[in-house]
């Protein structure tokens, strides 16, 4: 396969960015998308040009490392799959492909496609967590939890924390990432202890940290790979107002 | 601490949901109240002679509504400068996979029935744009509200900007009633309460829209002919 990428370049946080046009040749329709940028970047090296930089790490959809804005579509036209699991047989042979960095000012570009999600990073310090007390490795099955709490807590601890989320909605809005993560533990017997100041130090600090609001579009459960559903946002919003009352 | 509440993100769905139920309230009631247009001038005049020998109950409706209607607005306009900002660079080649066109156009559409329920007050409430229907009375002395509406209603400017402000407002409706059960943490099923928000905004379309229409269509005649010329 032959394809025509526009892709983002810009050279740090501070600089203007651009669209650079590459032409990638003898693709694998079999390759991952990233593989397909690989090979782009061992030509660009090739020519004594600077490599496209991106983030990636395991290439197996579990981390939450690779992102990209693939024809406007974070991770690409495939539903519930990540850009490392995206397969070029789902383009056409010599189409036009615009790849841009995640938009949104809480996650500035730091090189061409890669942005800093460290505003995620901070939102789990402020309470995405369940403080136990150290010592040796508790018990199998010493604390029951329902097959139900468990299986809720599994759906949302899906979310790999990519941020594509963010990157859909049309807001920039952070709240589904939260939301899983807030319904997660409070979902499970050891988030008990901390559950409404979980939520509230969570959403503090993600308003701090110049995410959008959320509108009800829903973009956000249309790329999630992990397909986490919009549900877990009213059920965010239903813990949130609760801590708030019995405060 | 409630401040803090409201102030926050979440906070604030709360507060546009909230605002936003008292209106679709408002704009159901206002509805129905109307409709009594096809029963005659009779029972319409008298409705709202009711209304207004109602004071007690008249007013505080009116100040809540008229708080729950700046809150509306205000923290809609809040919160789309704060989302403008937190995409200060937008996509180059932006897609869209499933938000609805009602929902990427609430604040257009809002904005837009602002000005129209302007218009409205002015037409209706302030007999200010239509002076001469405005001070009609009735034969029981009265003010004509009957006569006022058909007569306003005649005139095509002015009822094709009802009809097409109704539709606006079913937009803004279809996706503001299903985002509210969402925003309030009641969203068991989605795509029920997504039609259930359709439905309802299509049911206020239609109600609204059936007095000019049948204006239009002759089939409201003000009283004695209705002319005032």
């Amino acid at each position: 396969m032959n394809l025509k990428l526009r892709i983002w370049r810009q050279k740090n946080s501070g600089a203007k960015g651009y669209f650079q046009k590459v032409d990638a040749k003898g693709i694998s329709p079999d390759m991952s998308f990233l593989e397909m940028l690989d090979v782009v970047n061992e030509e660009l090296l090739a020519k004594g040009e600077e490599p496209v930089i991106f983030d990636h790490d395991c290439r197996e959809g579990i981390c939450g490392a690779c992102s990209l804005v693939i024809n406007g579509v974070a991770h690409g036209p495939e539903r519930g799959t990540t850009t490392c699991q995206l397969h070029m047989r789902h383009f056409k042979d010599g189409q036009i492909i615009v790849i841009e960095p995640w938009r949104a000012s809480a996650f500035p570009v730091l090189k061409d496609l890669a942005v800093d999600r460290g505003a995620f990073d901070r939102i789990i310090q402020a309470g995405g967590f369940v403080s136990v007390g150290a010592g040796g490795a508790p018990d199998g099955n010493a604390i029951p939890v329902s097959k139900n709490s468990a299986e809720l807590a599994m759906d949302a601890a899906a979310c790999i924390g990519c941020g594509a989320c963010v990157a859909a909605c049309k807001n920039a809005s952070a709240m589904l990432f939260v939301a899983a993560k807030v319904s997660h533990l409070a979902a499970l017997p050891q988030g008990q202890v901390e559950r409404a100041a979980r939520v509230e130090r969570m959403v503090a600090q993600m308003d701090q940290e110049g995410f959008g609001n959320c509108t009800n579009q829903f973009e956000c459960q249309a790329v999630c790979p992990k397909e986490i559903g919009v549900w877990f946002i009213a059920k965010m919003n239903k813990e949130y107002l609760k801590a708030k009352i019995c405060q | 601490m409630c401040l803090k509440f409201l102030k926050s993100s979440v906070g604030r769905k709360y507060l546009m949901a909230v605002t936003g139920v008292f209106l679709l309230g408002f704009v159901v009631a206002h509805m129905l109240g109307n409709l009594q247009i096809f029963l005659g001038p009779e029972a319409l005049n008298s409705y709202a002679e009711h209304l207004q020998n109602l004071p007690a109950l008249l007013w505080p409706a009116r100040a809540v509504l008229l708080g729950a209607f700046i809150l509306h607005v205000g923290v809609s306009i809040s919160l789309a400068i704060e989302n403008r900002r937190a995409r200060s660079i937008p996509y180059a080649c932006g897609a869209t996979v499933e938000a609805s066109y009602a929902s990427r156009t609430m604040v257009m559409s809002g904005l837009i029935i602002l000005a129209f329920l302007i218009y409205h007050l002015l037409n209706f409430t302030f007999g200010v744009t239509h002076p001469r229907f405005f001070h009609l009375v009735d034969a029981k002395g009265r003010h004509d509200v009957y006569s006022m509406v058909i007569l306003s209603f005649r005139e095509l400017p002015v009822s094709g900007a009802y009809v097409a402000a109704m539709g606006l407002l079913c937009l803004h409706l279809s996706h503001g009633i299903s985002g509210l059960f969402q925003s309030l943490g009641l969203a068991g099923a989605m795509p029920a309460l997504k039609r259930a928000g359709a439905v309802i905004a299509l049911v206020i379309f239609a109600g609204n829209s059936s007095i000019p229409l049948a204006v239009w269509l002759g089939w409201l005649k003000a009283v004695g002919g209705g002319s005032v010329e």
